[in-house]
């Protein structure tokens, strides 16, 4: 177990490493950040001396090793093109992300799984006629599509709610619905494929013939074994939302951290995007690690196989 | 087959054709501006003057014409994207899967590596390094997922490969070639096609949600996704500029989608979701 958890944890090092080093070097290729401040106006000497006081000049592994060592210490530079300091420039937006990420993943789990036991277990019944429906939708509309639909909708022509920006808790409901309809859509399918596959299962019979009510047969016995793979599919809905949704928040003027890290690759703002995929790489890794072991704690079976 | 299914059926063929066809049905040049006739309202719409049966955008560009070769585009670079994917993801899961041992760890680490990077970062620093012409926006959308099926395949071909006609290939003097193709491949070829239609919506819709944000396909090349980006700026007094698009993509996303679910039911494949 211990040594399982060991392994576990060197692998997710090892990916972090690559994922970075790819990024750092990925990002170098695509020009001198220098050129995009001073444009055309500016002397050789003044673009050689920017480069060389943020290290551009250096050769690439030893950048990269001087910034792994920063990055140990907690530095994590500076931003290139607002001077300050990548993490104080990502932490200032992060909270408006993070607000509509969890409102999104709560309404996408309260609503999502719900409808996909409803789904699989009243096969044939209107209630899961409907909710295959909304799931079908969900997966076939683009984040954009149903933004300007909410918009053009209850922004426009009702003038319920507003539609750019987050200063008021209205402001939430759009981009909160936008973002949260895929959710909804991906937990319904998987808690409904889940769902059907144990409901097959003998023990699931066997408890039905003991006169189990059926409640309890699917409460207790099904939802206890369909519940893993949805762990999975929960745990990178979070990486992903974690990182701002540069759709909604372009579309609903929302000050989260997707502009800047999206900005960040075409102003060549090589700090900012590293720490960014830093921050990414970081969850889904760790989301991986945590999946394991939740599989650990919910499945008995998984302790005795490894 | 039911009445809905039909009447997608039916759609989708007719978007296809019109897809197709698309130079001799296109009542206009899909890119001629005329400013004199911008943002004139479609059939249905108060206004119609019988000229532009879908209206026109803000260029004056007639709406149907680009729609027509919109299609074109988008399940055009949609279409390459996922086979290059599939492609690229079953050979990996194959190779995985037959030769086992450090190629395999080496190509689920990769694999890991992957899905540790936010893909529309990767996708933007692709498009910074070598522009944003539609074949590299193919390649850029063949990366996506190519991961799903390097997973699902070496998943299988680690079941298939302990059957004994395998072994009995293998006893003949076999190639591992031969084998991967010749016995491996045939018997996932439901499952990858499966697989090919459940992910075309997602493909389809990267490209588009791309587009829309203007970083995909560049002006004035038509496409669904570019075309709905534009119309964000008109939905009030022009809503149809951005609906038009719109619905055309949801009609492809839907037709596909309900094609997967029913192809699966046919092939009766069940995929390790």
């Amino acid at each position: 177990m211990t040594r399982l958890l060991l392994r576990r944890a060197g692998w997710a090092v090892l990916t972090l490493f690559f994922v970075l080093a790819g990024c750092f070097a990925a990002v170098r290729l695509t020009g001198s950040p220098v050129d995009l401040l001073y444009g055309d106006g500016a002397t050789l000497e003044q673009i050689a001396e920017l480069e060389r006081e943020w290290g551009l000049d250096r050769p690439l592994p030893e950048q990269f090793f001087r910034y792994l060592h920063n990055v140990m210490r907690g530095d994590f530079g500076v931003s290139l093109v607002e001077r300050r300091p990548v993490v104080t420039v990502y932490a200032e937006r992060l909270a408006a992300s993070l607000q509509l990420a969890a409102l999104a993943f709560v309404l996408g789990t309260l609503v999502g799984v719900p409808l996909g036991i409803l789904s699989a277990v009243g096969r044939g019944g209107l209630g899961a006629r409907l909710a295959m429906g909304l799931t079908f939708f969900g997966f076939a509309v683009p984040h954009f599509i149903i933004a300007l639909a909410l918009i053009l909708v209850f922004g426009y022509h009702l003038n319920w709610l507003p539609s750019t920006g987050a200063s008021t808790p209205a402001h939430f409901v759009l981009p909160a619905i936008t973002l949260a309809l895929p959710l909804m859509a991906v937990n319904a399918r998987y808690m409904r494929n889940a769902l059907l596959d144990v409901l097959r299962q003998d023990y699931v019979r066997t408890a039905r013939a003991k006169g189990v009510h059926e409640f309890r047969v699917v409460g207790m016995h099904a939802m206890r074994n369909a519940v893993l793979p949805l762990i999975t599919v929960l745990g990178l809905e979070v990486a992903g939302l974690l990182n701002g949704s540069l759709i909604v928040e372009t579309v609903f003027s929302w000050p989260g951290v997707g502009k800047i890290l999206t900005g960040s690759v075409s102003r060549r703002d090589f700090p900012v995007l590293q720490f960014g995929v830093i921050v990414y790489a970081c969850v889904v890794v760790s989301v991986n690690l945590l999946v394991d072991l939740l599989y650990v704690v919910v499945d008995p079976r998984v302790r005795v196989n490894t | 087959m039911s009445v809905t299914r039909q009447l997608f059926v039916g759609v989708g063929l007719l978007l296809a054709l019109g897809a197709i066809f698309a130079p001799w049905l296109a009542p206009y040049d899909p890119v001629a501006t005329s400013i004199l006739e911008k943002l004139k309202p479609p059939v249905f719409v108060e206004g119609f003057d019988g000229t532009h049966w879908l209206g026109t955008d803000q260029l004056g560009r007639d709406l149907l014409s680009r729609c027509l070769y919109g299609v074109r585009v988008s399940v055009g670079i949609a279409v390459l994207g996922l086979l290059a994917s599939a492609v690229l993801g079953t050979a990996a899961g194959l190779i995985s899967g037959l030769v086992g041992g450090w190629v395999d760890r080496v190509v689920m680490m990769v694999a890991d590596i992957f899905i540790a990077v936010p893909f529309l970062l990767l996708v933007l620093v692709g498009i910074a390094l070598f522009g944003s012409d539609i074949p590299v926006l193919i390649a850029l959308v063949g990366l996506a997922r190519w991961e799903t099926y390097a997973r699902i395949v070496r998943g299988q071909v680690l079941q298939i490969r302990e059957q004994p006609y395998i072994e009995a290939s293998r006893l003949l003097g076999a190639s591992e070639t031969w084998i991967a193709l010749r016995h491996v491949l045939p018997n996932i070829s439901s499952t990858l096609l499966v697989l090919l239609t459940l992910n075309f919506p997602s493909i389809l819709l990267l490209e588009s949600s791309l587009s829309f944000l203007g970083l995909g396909v560049q002006p004035p090349t038509a496409s669904l996704g570019r075309m709905v980006g534009d119309g964000r700026d008109h939905l009030i007094f022009a809503w149809w500029v951005a609906v038009a698009p719109a619905t055309v993509i949801l009609l492809i996303t839907f037709i596909v989608q309900l094609l997967g679910d029913w192809l699966r039911d046919f092939l009766d494949v069940r995929l390790a979701e």
